[in-house]
């Protein structure tokens, strides 16, 4: 034996110990094709291994899920007869080394994940973060993940209604690109990714299988960047774990999908993606609790010579598993003949093999012609479920309590609070322009807004004048601090922006981007991260109906600052009327609806603020999480707003969530997109300006006395800030600029970072 | 009440959104996928936008291929109603049924953004019922949509009036702002913006309907 040699279970990924469970499995030696299906399914990225025993404490149940964890796609129930399906996913290590494919592709697969539902994708967001733009290999990641989006979603005829754009050093190495997917469906077109009755047929479909993304959960997805250049010095190594995606294919393919859905030629159908067909085929065969017979000479191939282990693996995009019937297979052939869609039957639904201790199992079997020689042959449920469970060291890191020490709140000299504003102020508008935003004429509210509101409506889908609101938030700043309040604020924060568009909130998904599991203080992070956000969702009633985990965003050795991004889900019953939005107009009253201090110690804490951070100030204390106030203060704006979209009139003309930058930004913001001056008289100094936590609303108002006797009579405090009028932000005589001035930076800022003008 | 044709073309993404637009103003819609020889009997034909055929090679250069596009010469060629919204303007061009070509817009982008068109002639079967002049807020939704022509080309549409549509504030880089052209006939025309997508003040505006209330009712002037 040669002793320069990795062992083979090493070079794909697999721990020494690992091998001793896939031994005991199996009762043998596995051979390296078998290693190879264990290498991709037990890895980080398909497994969970590291997260799943903190996942768990998440809560997952309610009246209106259909769907919860563990399929494609979450699914409420809607009402008027229709799901929604929600998905939320990473392809930050793709993207960071071929950032238009990396991000085209993530939006190929969280497709098909919503569409594998039976659902039909009807909008995209994409939360992004990158480093400081001051840096050219930064500069060239932002346009082309953009591009890639543009490029892939356009086309497919999928909208983008939104996301997030936070620039941060702690992503210069290791940019994330997060996407989140919904579809609506009629709730009989519910379809599982489940295989049943033996003698049915598993087809794949769609794109035909190459040697792209071999190994892309494990090599790419399930380790960091080494270098301290994160990505850059990789790119060569990596660069063939990364997929191409074909948006015409996956446009045909979602046609043919759904039409094969709605005439119910379909048991039961998922899609290929981190793992290829090794995770559909035995994910469908485990739950189904049915064998599966997979001919690799079957399948329809894009190279010569490609060996069984890569048929098996290839992340290929633009593919799907149907289980269907054998009397079937003609009707189904039809339809993808119609489509221009390949289709070939590339496994057998086969019965559960009995163990001799009596037990069954379905055995997935990996053979060269159905007939041919068995080239491996597994328990369909060891590859799917039974990846080890690793309860991770977890530490809270040593310097935290020196971090939270050095406060901000309380910096001297404070300078020139008209200029930081102005260096707060970034319209996203270059990116979202980008993006068809429009597409099935449902969106009421796009892109650059506290939350995306749309009808729900799309073909097949029944009538219905109920409208669905969707949020992405994340915030890197709080969880850096405190990961457990950071990530319940977030929470908070979202239901805060659906509140502004009238909706209420019923379901989250959640995307866990975190740095080296195997660093004990990042365990540290992701566990007090899901308290927080059980503390989050438990306190404003929802539960979390998917999510995923992305681990090994470090470079270097050094890690990204924790960031869950949460998508939010949210109904409202009757949308026949846009939402005030900001446009509020001349002589109205501005008012903040909340309690205008913060929960804690701090009245207006800067800790983890965008203030405190662009000058480098980065530790102190968050805002408590004080869930009654919340909670109050946003029923009582959800209300408010949902009159108006029910066609009620209303004395309300603008609302506003007081997020990123504090209230002068929220402020600012108004009077850019307006035109339209402030005069605010009364502000507690420059913390109260640029503080952030949530539970605050600047509302516009037509008629204060009125608005303000609503609100106090549902327990909510308000504070009469000043009127709209004039064409000068005037904030408590810490800042006086024009109207044109704001809105003229505030419109150029990204763009002149991309150095693009 | 008027039959309208959708052609779908694999690929075609706003099919739905056209169909729901015309059935909005009464008319009834029937998809016509591309394979098909034949657009059966049809007061009109819309070809809409998206990206046929996966836009490969360039939009439209594949689409003018498909079996349908000799049914929709012939139907044209009789005078009936077809308009072509985006990537179906893209196609007529390409198959040579309306002058000049969409090029990658100013700015090497896609946009999705408002703009405000300019009503320039009435001569045809979308404007007809619009006032010279007026002022729509109509999306547009594009990375190839800088029209462009020769110079002779040129002439000859502002001859006859075919130019119909103009943007206000020129976004991609089009010649002279045109947004939309019609042949000489006027029942054939093509616009880069989507007046589909603006059927309802809920949506932002509604000042498309004005231009397929004329579209979908032509065929009775045709006649």
């Amino acid at each position: 034996m040669s002793s320069v040699l990795q062992p083979l279970h090493r070079a794909l990924g697999l721990t020494d110990a690992e091998l001793d469970d896939i031994r005991q499995v199996l009762s043998r030696e596995p051979n390296p094709l078998e290693l190879a299906l264990y290498g991709v399914m037990w890895s980080e990225h398909c497994s969970y291994k590291s997260s799943r025993i903190h996942l768990r404490r998440l809560p997952s149940k309610g009246d209106h899920v259909l769907v919860g964890p563990g399929e494609g796609a979450g699914v409420i129930d809607a009402g008027d007869g229709i799901g929604v399906a929600i998905r939320i996913e990473s392809h930050n290590h793709p993207s960071a080394i071929e950032p238009y494919q990396g991000a085209a592709t993530g939006v190929g697969g969280i497709l098909r994940d919503v569409f594998s539902m039976g659902a039909r994708p009807l909008a995209v967001m994409d939360p992004l973060f990158f480093g400081a733009l001051d840096d050219a290999r930064n500069r060239w990641l932002v346009e082309g993940v953009v591009s890639g989006i543009s490029g892939y979603g356009n086309s497919v005829g999928v909208p983008t209604i939104g996301g997030e754009l936070t620039f941060d050093e702690c992503y210069s190495a290791n940019p994330l690109v997060n996407v989140l997917a919904v579809g609506a469906l009629p709730t009989d077109r519910l379809a599982l990714g489940v295989a049943s009755g033996v003698g049915n047929y598993a087809v794949l479909l769609g794109s035909s299988t190459g040697r792209d993304g071999i190994g892309g959960v494990s090599v790419l997805a399930s380790a960091g960047f080494a270098g301290d250049d994160g990505a850059a010095s990789l790119d060569d190594a990596k660069r063939p774990s990364v997929q191409v995606g074909d948006p015409y294919e996956e446009k045909r393919l979602i046609e043919a999908c759904l039409e094969l859905l709605d005439h119910g030629f379909v048991v039961g159908i998922q899609d290929l993606g981190g793992a290829g067909l090794v995770c559909a085929t035995s994910e469908t065969a485990a739950k189904g609790g049915v064998g599966m017979d997979v001919d690799v000479s079957a399948v329809h191939q894009r190279e010569l010579a490609m060996q069984p282990f890569e048929i098996m693996t290839s992340e290929s995009q633009e593919r799907m598993l149907a289980i269907i019937t054998p009397e079937n297979l003609k009707s189904v052939t039809d339809v993808c003949e119609k489509w221009e869609v390949r289709a070939s039957v590339v496994g057998h639904v086969v019965s559960p093999t009995t163990l001799p201790d009596g037990t069954s199992v379905g055995m997935l079997r990996i053979r060269n012609g159905f007939d041919g020689e068995v080239l491996a042959e597994v328990p369909a449920s060891s590859l799917a479920h039974d990846a080890p469970l690793y309860d991770r060291p977890r530490q809270r890191p040593s310097d935290l309590d020196a971090v939270r020490a050095d406060d901000p709140t309380n910096d001297e000299p404070v300078g020139d609070a008209a200029t930081d504003l102005l260096g707060l102020l970034l319209d996203p508008v270059w990116v979202y322009r980008q993006y068809d935003s429009q597409l099935f004429l449902n969106t009421v509210v796009g892109p650059g807004r506290d939350a995306a509101l749309l009808r729900l409506a799309g073909p097949g889908l029944p009538e219905s004048k109920r409208g669905i609101a969707i949020s992405t938030d994340s915030n890197p700043r709080w969880c850096a601090l405190d990961p457990k309040d950071g990530a319940a604020l977030t929470v908070a924060e979202s239901v805060a922006n659906l509140a502004c568009v009238g909706a209420t909130a019923k379901a989250v998904v959640n995307c866990l981007n975190f740095g080296n599991p195997e660093h004990p203080e990042v365990m540290w992070q992701l566990s007090e991260t899901v308290d927080g956000m059980v503390m989050g969702c438990n306190a404003l009633g929802l539960p979390v109906i998917g999510g995923n985990v992305s681990l090994y965003n470090e470079s270097g050795g050094r890690d990204i600052d924790p960031t869950p991004v949460i998508g939010l889900l949210g109904v409202i019953d009757s949308l026949v009327a846009p939402p005030p939005g900001w446009d509020w107009n001349d002589g109205d009253a501005v008012v903040l609806v909340g309690h205008r201090e913060a929960a804690g110690a701090t009245p207006f804490p800067l800790a983890g603020s965008r203030w405190a951070t662009r000058r480098g100030r980065r530790g102190g204390h968050l805002a408590g999480f004080d869930a009654t106030r919340l909670v109050s203060t946003f029923n009582f704006v959800t209300t408010e707003v949902a009159l108006i979209c029910g066609g009620a009139s209303s004395d309300v003309s603008a609302v506003h969530d007081v997020s990123g930058g504090g209230l002068a930004a929220a402020l600012a913001e108004m009077a850019a997109v307006t035109q339209r001056g402030v005069n605010v008289s009364q502000l507690e100094g420059h913390a109260e300006l640029f503080a952030e936590f949530p539970g605050r609303f600047v509302v516009a108002t037509s008629n204060a006395e009125a608005f303000v006797a609503r609100a106090l009579g549902a327990g909510v405090p308000v504070t009469i800030l000043g009127t709209v009028g004039g064409t000068t932000v005037h904030l408590g005589g810490l800042v006086s600029i024009n109207v044109a001035e704001i809105a003229s930076r505030r419109g150029a800022a990204l763009e002149e970072a991309l150095a693009l003008n | 009440m008027a039959r309208i044709g959708v052609v779908v073309f694999p690929g075609s993404n706003c099919e739905y959104d056209a169909a729901r637009a015309v059935e909005e103003l009464g008319a009834s819609a029937e998809f016509i996928f591309h394979s098909s020889t034949s657009l059966g009997d049809v007061d009109g034909v819309i070809l809409p936008g998206g990206f046929a055929h996966g836009d490969y090679l360039r939009p439209g250069a594949l689409a003018r291929f498909s079996p349908v596009m000799d049914a929709v010469a012939a139907f044209a060629a009789e005078g009936g109603p077809v308009l072509g919204i985006c990537n179906g303007f893209q196609v007529l061009t390409e198959a040579g049924l309306l002058p000049g070509a969409l090029q990658k817009n100013r700015g090497l982008t896609f946009l999705c953004q408002p703009t405000t068109l300019v009503v320039s002639s009435t001569h045809s079967v979308l404007t007809r019922a619009a006032q010279v002049g007026a002022r729509l807020v109509v999306p547009i939704n594009h990375f190839s949509g800088a029209y462009t022509c020769d110079d002779t080309t040129y002439a000859s549409l502002v001859d006859h009036g075919q130019i119909v549509l103009r943007y206000q504030d020129n976004p991609n880089g089009s010649r002279d702002d045109i947004a939309g052209v019609a042949n000489e006939a006027g029942n054939v025309v093509g616009l880069m913006p989507h007046p589909e997508r603006a059927m309802s003040t809920l949506l932002g505006s509604a000042d498309g309907r004005v231009l397929l209330e004329g579209f979908v009712s032509a065929r009775e002037i045709v006649h």
